[in-house]
Formats: structure tokens, C-alpha cells, sequence
């Protein structure tokens, strides 16, 4: 083979230096079903003494990598079983899935990592005793722990809305943002709604160890956008021919560093190598967004006429790209647009080009949904219902994965700021519609299954 | 084979190539390939490095190469060879 050359080497450093080229988070999944047995001070031992010891080495293991490859690795997180089930039996009252919320916090803050999903439940079918105890739980979990994610997956295809569990999620969301309120209801920021919930998702808020997986599995989410604005700057004014190519070359060369940073983290940890997630994950950091993107394909601002199809089109080349650079794809893999965590997007929802409904179009066709949006924070229970029964039917007519993680930030309305911090950025608070959807969600039950025939 | 690629970058001066290869001389590094250029008065050098030859741990050369760097103005940087290959290569063994 023929030795790598300067330009090769300088390409790939430029990409890390000047493009903000980084493997966005090595999760580790964990299985606590073994954990699901004697009381409940026997569990959160268990579960803590569990995550502590397989996920000893993961922050170690990470900085190795990232030293000796000299590609940064921003995340080093944990997902674990939906804890509903693994609480199962001896939670009797929401206080008591408090508990293991408070174990699981200290297990992650023991092994240093920034986020550890899996406060989950899987309710699209119908809704346990446990798992409503444990959705109940959810504000008092957030406001309490520091770094718990939680997850609710109301939706799927195969089993239709659950009705009952989407209505509930309105009043839990108003109630998490309640409690966090001192912080602009960042425990929302912690909670997200899923339809399709995959398995093997590394990011964070949703991510969980999915019930049909191994013992343990390391899956690799990488980034980039900045690489992809700055590789179709090359192109500009070309056809889509072009700029197609151009995408999925560059999407094939991060997901490769992403197949890298996963084998080589899998072969030091002793665990499976599980997926890479192809996501596109912006950051706050100027030059690290998605909307920049769809800028340089030709929109003056995310949210014009032509958004739609311009994130289909990179949605699309991102995964024919990556798709041939990884020995296993999985997750979420797409462009997110997260309106908070993405610069570009906060510039347009603030100039008022992006709103709710166009980011819900947006959502149809790439990867999750209506992420980290502000809302005001008077918005009522059912009106966020609604919301996300909207978000949830995208997802499950389409077949794919979507989510709503919305933030009615109290004591702020349309005009204000919500600022989060860090990766989670900053959002201005998007108007919603004052239409009352009440009744509709106050309906109970599921809205069944579709029919996956006659697709028009 | 341990191959490890150290890119040096900084303003021209006299003895960078010196300074570095006595380091990896004196550490058991051998250099298995250089190329380097002159980009408006920057220096950029580029040297695939075999490191098995060494016992040292990677990341103490990798301090003590950028500290080296350093001290002489220039910015040197370690990687393994892997990440390279990976994302200019279609055949590599991962």
C-alpha cells in the first residue's frame, strides 16, 4: 500500500483543526437486567455497582484514543436498559423510581461520564403500572439528578400512537419544566418523546440499551458538519450531480474515523462493537452547523422555500456515504436540527424564517424531530400533546424514527431566550399556536396501527 | 509495524529537522519516510515515524515531541497512522 502523503495528512488535520471534524460520543450500553432482582436498595447497589465496574475504564479509554489518533472524542456516555422494567415489582410509588434515578447519577458521576440515558420507558403498545410510575417519576428524576436522560417511546409503526401515553407526556413535560424552572426548564432539554425508538441510539437525550440487545455494546456516533459546509463551498453553483458526490465522499470519510475510534474502542474496553450512527450533530460553535449547510446548498436561511428538499437531499447523501465506511450503521444516522444546539437555526428562529410547522416538515424527511425547541411557557399541556401526537404520526406513517424534545421555558415567552449552556446551546421561544386541541387529545386510547399498503 | 505520523508546522528556522529526528534517534524511533515544504515562509514536514522498535508509551513521546516543538516555535503533532489511512484509503484493515 502506498504511504499516506502530506496532502492526505494535512486534509485530515485541517478537518479536525479548522472544521470541527470530532467523533461526537462513545456510548457504552449496559444491561441491568441482571440487576432486576431483591428489594430496592438490593437494585440501585446492583445497578451501581454494575455500571461502575463495565464502565470503569470508558473515560480512560476514550482520551487514549483521541490522544494517539489526535481526533477529538467530545463524549464519553452510558446507556442502560428502559429502567421502567428494571424497576419493575418493587416500585410501588414514583418516589421509588427516584431512587434508582439518584443510584444511576452516582454510578455516572463515579466513572466520569456527561450524560447516561435509559430513564426510559416503552409504552407504544399500552402503558404498565410500572412504566406509568416510572413516566410520573420523570420530573422529580430530572430536577433531582444531574446527568439522567430520559426517554419515552409512545409510537411506533408496528403498534400505532398510544394515545393515553402522549397525553400523559404533555403534563409530565409541563411538570419537569416546572421543577427546573430556576434553570429555564433545562430538565425538559433531558426528555425526549420518541416514535420508532431505535435500539442502539448513542445520543444523547435518548439514548437507551434496547431490550433485545447484548450484554454490553459500544456504539460510536460521529459529526461534522463543518466538514461537509466546507467540502460543498468547493462546489458552489454546480449541479446536484456534483454536489451529491461531494456529500457522501465526505460523509464516507467521517464515518470511517467513526468505524476507527468504535473497533479500536471495543478492542480496549473487551466489548462488542455495536453501530456507528451517522448523524450529522451540530454544536453552538460557529462553523459546527447544520443549517450552515443548507445555507451553502443554496437557501439564505434555514426555513425558506426549498429547506425541505435541501435537508432530504443531504439526509439522504450522508447515509449512501457513510453507509460504506462503517461494517454496521445504526441509530438515528441523519442530519439532526436541533434549534438550540445548531447556530445557524437560532439565527433563523430568531429573524422568525424557522417555525415550528416548517421544522415539523423538516422532520419528515431527515433524521429525529422537533429538538430542543423553546416554546413559551405558558403553553398548556394539551396544546404540547398535540404537538407531539403531530411529531409522533410523522414517524410512525413513514416509517421512521421521530422524537419531540420541547421546552416550555416558565416565566419566558415569545421575544425571550432560553439559555442552556454548553452543547445544549441557546433557543429563542418559538411561538405556538393558540388553537386548542383539547378534546382531541383527551381522547383515550391508541390511534391504531396504519395500513402500510396504498402509500399515497 | 507501529507506524505513527508526526507533522511538524511552524515558521522557518534553522535546525527543526535536526531537533526532531535527534529526539527520535535518542528514543529508538525510526523514520521511515519525510517530505516537507515551504508554504510562504511556513515549514511543513510531514514524517511517517515506525515506533516499535520503542517501549516508550505513546502519548509520553507525543508530550515530550510537542514539547520539543515548542520550545524551537513550531507546533508538532503525533497521530497514529490509522486515522490517515481510514479516511484516504478504501482498502484498510480495521
Amino acid at each position: 500500500m502506498l504511504h499516506i502523503d502530506q496532502k492526505e495528512v494535512l486534509a485530515t488535520n485541517t478537518m479536525i483543526e479548522k472544521e470541527n471534524l470530532d467523533v461526537r460520543t462513545i456510548t457504552l450500553g449496559i444491561s441491568l437486567f441482571d440487576c432486576a432482582e431483591g428489594d430496592l436498595s438490593t437494585r440501585c447497589r446492583k445497578i451501581y455497582d454494575k455500571i461502575t465496574s463495565k464502565a470503569e475504564n470508558l473515560v480512560r479509554v476514550g482520551e487514549e484514543i483521541s490522544r494517539e489518533f489526535g481526533i477529538p472524542i467530545v463524549n464519553k456516555r452510558i446507556s442502560v436498559t428502559p429502567i421502567a422494567m428494571i424497576g419493575a415489582g418493587v416500585c410501588r410509588v414514583p418516589e421509588d423510581y427516584v431512587e434508582i434515578a439518584r443510584a444511576l447519577d452516582r454510578a455516572a458521576g463515579t466513572v466520569g461520564v456527561n450524560f447516561l440515558g435509559g430513564y426510559s420507558a416503552l409504552v407504544e403498545k399500552g402503558m404498565s403500572q410500572a412504566d406509568r410510575l416510572l413516566i410520573e417519576s420523570i420530573p422529580d428524576a430530572l430536577s433531582e439528578t444531574g446527568v439522567i436522560c430520559s426517554s419515552v417511546c409512545v409510537g411506533s409503526t408496528r403498534a400505532g400512537i398510544n394515545m393515553d401515553a402522549v397525553h400523559l407526556m404533555g403534563e409530565v413535560i409541563r411538570r419537569t419544566a416546572e421543577k427546573t424552572k430556576e434553570q429555564d426548564s433545562l430538565g425538559c432539554a433531558k426528555l425526549v418523546v420518541f416514535c420508532n425508538a431505535p435500539d442502539d441510539n448513542p445520543f444523547m437525550a435518548g439514548a437507551f440499551h434496547g431490550v433485545t440487545m447484548q450484554d454490553e455494546v459500544v456504539n460510536v456516533g460521529v459529526s461534522g458538519p463543518g466538514v461537509v459546509k466546507t467540502a460543498i463551498e468547493s462546489v458552489r453553483g454546480q449541479s446536484f450531480d456534483v454536489l451529491c458526490e461531494t456529500i457522501k465522499k465526505t460523509a464516507f470519510q467521517v464515518t470511517r474515523v467513526g468505524q476507527l475510534v468504535a473497533t479500536e474502542a471495543a478492542r480496549r474496553l473487551e466489548v462488542p462493537f455495536g453501530i456507528v450512527d451517522l448523524s450529522l450533530a451540530p454544536t453552538p460553535a460557529i462553523g459546527d452547523s447544520v443549517a450552515d449547510i443548507l445555507c451553502e446548498i443554496g437557501l439564505s436561511e434555514a426555513g425558506a422555500p426549498g429547506t425541505t428538499a435541501a435537508l432530504a437531499l443531504l439526509n439522504d447523501q450522508v447515509k449512501k456515504g457513510g453507509l460504506m465506511a462503517s461494517s454496521s450503521v445504526g441509530g438515528l444516522s441523519g442530519a439532526f436540527i436541533p434549534v438550540s444546539e445548531d447556530q445557524g437555526m437560532i439565527s433563523a428562529a430568531r429573524s422568525g424564517a424557522l417555525c415550528i410547522e416548517k421544522l415539523e416538515a423538516m422532520t419528515s424527511v431527515c433524521s429525529v424531530g422537533l429538538d430542543m425547541i423553546a416554546i413559551p411557557g405558558n403553553t398548556s399541556a394539551a396544546t404540547i400533546s398535540g404537538i407531539i401526537a403531530d411529531e409522533m404520526a410523522i414517524g410512525m406513517i413513514n416509517g421512521k424514527t421521530t422524537a419531540a424534545r420541547l421546552i416550555p421555558v416558565i416565566g419566558k415567552g415569545v421575544g425571550d431566550e432560553a439559555t442552556f449552556g454548553g452543547l445544549l446551546g441557546t433557543a429563542p421561544i418559538m411561538p405556538v399556536s393558540k388553537a386548542s386541541c383539547e378534546a382531541f387529545v383527551s381522547r383515550t386510547g391508541r390511534i391504531p396501527a396504519p395500513v402500510n399498503s396504498f402509500r399515497n | 509495524m507501529n507506524k505513527v505520523i508526526i507533522t511538524v508546522v511552524g515558521r522557518d528556522t534553522v535546525g527543526i529537522i535536526a531537533k526532531i529526528c535527534t529526539y527520535l534517534a535518542d528514543h529508538g524511533l525510526n523514520i521511515l519516510d519525510i517530505s516537507q515544504t515551504i508554504v510562504q515562509g511556513y515549514f511543513n514536514m510531514m514524517m511517517i515515524v515506525d515506533m516499535s522498535g520503542t517501549d516508550a508509551v505513546f502519548s509520553e513521546i507525543a508530550d515530550e515531541l510537542e514539547a520539543l516543538g515548542t520550545s524551537i516555535g513550531v507546533a508538532v503533532k503525533c497521530q497514529r497512522e490509522e486515522i490517515f489511512e481510514s479516511m484516504h484509503r478504501l482498502s484498510t484493515q480495521m
